[in-house]
């Protein structure tokens, strides 16, 4: 079984953040790191090949220069390739435009299963993976927190409100996975090393046949109109526990009425 | 004059009451549309028509049982074809949840126009819905709007809106029959297991009691639950111990789960990352407990105590057993 992982190199998550006051689009100090949420999606890959008995994981991302230092440690987990989309006219893309360079990405490369994030840390709008799925006319399963190989097809276990659903769902598909659902396994020292000789494929969006026009700021259809702050909540106070806050904090609850 | 003909809210149900944030979207919507349609599916759709119509709702209509089917490709294949009329709604709300999600994402491909999601306010800006969107944990709002002609589809956030009765009659009853979606509708739920749980759901609990990594580990998220029990309220979680898995998705509150707008939020070894204050800084009251005299989420709390939760956890729950 062939298994795409959607990965996302975002700005790190704890370097500071601002809009550019011209563009209005987010600017962070730093490099790119692998999204957090993604390692899940790439363990979950892994196992599902090892389960199938055979084939590999290919790690797809799409950034505006080129970068692939992200895709490192995904690689050295034991990803075989990665496909890095790239094009200056991607910068600005909404949602929908990032779902349609990555679904040409996946039909191209060819894939039984389709494996991503919920979403994204940075952008988190939690809509690209369906969208591919809509795309590519295949069935999806989001928020899964558990995938397993069952015949021809997946047995999933679906994140409810109250549970979770038994979901049989047939290949190919699209599956969504949240974070924290299976333990990331840590690169090998072999797996680091053999890393650096892993194929990332450069592709821009003329080797997908994409016009530069229907994606990126020029193919987007939504805009940012303002960005303004917001009333502060009013700060209370902050006190070093005594030995004794535990009593401060009962009487708030009595205050407020809760005992 | 209303900003739009017509719009269509998503009201998911569950056991034949709309879900609340349906009502809310229901709400919203009739703040900018003369016609409010609704978009329903599963058991019991006379009696979700009945309460969508005490809130102002026009039409109900009811994809059935979908026998197993997800809503995703069956709802998005409803609305695309215009919901039998062959008329396409002027915008579509639906909540920032499983199905809710899945929907709009192939509705979006289905229209080709993108979503605007994580709403947590609209406004009439000229005819036109302009969107809020709460970034940098909640300290900032971005407003957005879409370009160009076609449906304007917008994810909204639960607890963005109050539900407004508005004492009408059920709304008309217009049961579909649910388009197949294709092969796009091949997955299937073959079982539903549901987790039994006593007190309040985390979005309806007037109380909750939080845990973060300060913990320190899995076994010391049980004084939360307790403390959740004794007060009757419901335990909730950052990320960081959601993704360490000690506890389920379900519980976690942020921008990645849940907004809660509880009238007491307690927070045990929690820091406050943007993150997270973005699904709590609506609650009325806040007393966050953290080793760390710089975390955020002291600066917006009512009380910040600084100290450790081992030590203050253990005592508040005893003294608040030792009162009942």
């Amino acid at each position: 079984m062939d298994v795409a992982v959607l990965v996302k190199q975002i700005p790190d998550p704890d370097t500071p953040a601002d809009f550019d006051p011209e563009t209005r689009t987010l600017v962070r100090s730093g490099g790119l790191v692998l999204d957090d949420s993604d390692s899940y999606g790439v363990e979950m890959a892994l196992r599902l090949v090892e389960q199938a008995g055979g084939g590999e994981v290919t790690l797809v991302s799409m950034v505006p220069d080129g970068e692939s230092s992200g895709l490192r440690t995904a690689l050295a987990m034991g990803a075989a390739k990665a496909v890095v989309v790239s094009d200056p006219a991607l910068a600005g893309s909404d949602a929908l435009g990032t779902a349609k360079v990555l679904a040409a990405v996946v039909r191209r490369i060819g894939a039984d299963l389709v494996v991503a994030a919920t979403e994204s840390t940075d952008g988190y709008t939690g809509t690209v993976p369906v969208q591919i799925a809509e795309l590519l006319g295949l069935p999806s399963v989001s928020f899964a927190r558990h995938v397993e190989v069952d015949g021809s097809g997946l047995r999933v276990e679906r994140q409810t409100e109250g549970g979770y659903d038994e979901v049989a769902c047939p290949l190919p598909a699209v599956v969504t996975v949240t974070a924290g659902v299976v333990e990331v396994r840590y690169p090998s020292f072999k797996g680091i090393m053999g890393a650096k000789s892993k194929p990332v494929e450069q592709l821009g969006l003329s080797d997908l046949g994409i016009d530069p026009g229907e994606v990126g700021a020029a193919g987007a259809r939504q805009e940012v109109v303002s960005i303004e702050p917001v009333g502060e909540r009013k700060a209370g106070e902050v006190v070093v526990d005594d030995g004794e806050g535990h009593r401060r904090i009962l009487a708030l609850l009595e205050e407020w009425k809760v005992l | 004059m209303a900003a739009m003909n017509r719009i269509v809210v998503l009201a998911e149900q569950r056991e034949g009451r709309p879900l609340t944030v349906a009502l809310e979207l229901v709400a919203a919507a009739r703040r900018f549309a003369g016609d409010v349609d609704a978009v329903t599916w599963g058991a019991g759709a006379a009696e979700v028509a009945g309460e969508l119509g005490a809130h102002g709702v026009r039409r109900c209509f009811s994809l059935g049982d979908l026998d197993g089917a997800l809503a995703g490709p069956r709802a998005a294949a409803a609305v695309a074809g215009g919901l039998g009329a062959g008329e396409l709604a002027d915008a579509v709300l639906a909540a920032t949840t499983y199905d809710g999600r899945d929907v709009l994402a192939r509705l979006s491909v289905r229209l080709d126009r993108p979503v605007l999601t994580n709403v947590v306010g609209l406004d009439d800006a000229g005819g036109a819905l302009v969107s809020s969107h709460a970034v940098f944990g909640g300290s900032r709002v971005v407003r957005a709007r879409f370009t160009g002609a076609g449906p304007a589809l917008f994810l909204v956030r639960p607890k963005s809106f109050a539900p407004e009765p508005t004492g009408g009659g059920a709304a008309e009853l217009v049961e579909l029959d649910a388009p197949s979606a294709g092969p796009t509708d091949a997955a299937e739920v073959v079982a539903r297991h549901v987790g039994e749980r006593s007190g309040p759901s985390l979005d309806d609990a007037s109380v909750v009691v939080s845990g973060g990594r300060g913990l320190g580990s899995p076994e010391h998220y049980a004084l939360v639950e307790e403390l959740a029990r004794l007060l009757g309220g419901a335990p909730a979680a950052s990320r960081a111990i959601v993704d360490a898995g000690w506890v389920p998705y379900a519980y976690q509150v942020g921008q990645t789960g849940k907004t809660v707008k509880p009238d007491v939020y307690l927070a045990f070894g929690i820091s406050g990352a943007t993150q997270h204050l973005v699904g709590m800084r609506g609650a009325l009251h806040v007393v966050a407990v953290n080793k760390d005299p710089s975390a955020p989420i002291l600066g917006l709390a009512d009380l910040g105590l600084v100290g450790d939760v081992h030590q203050v956890l253990p005592k508040l729950v005893e003294a608040i057993r030792a009162r009942l």
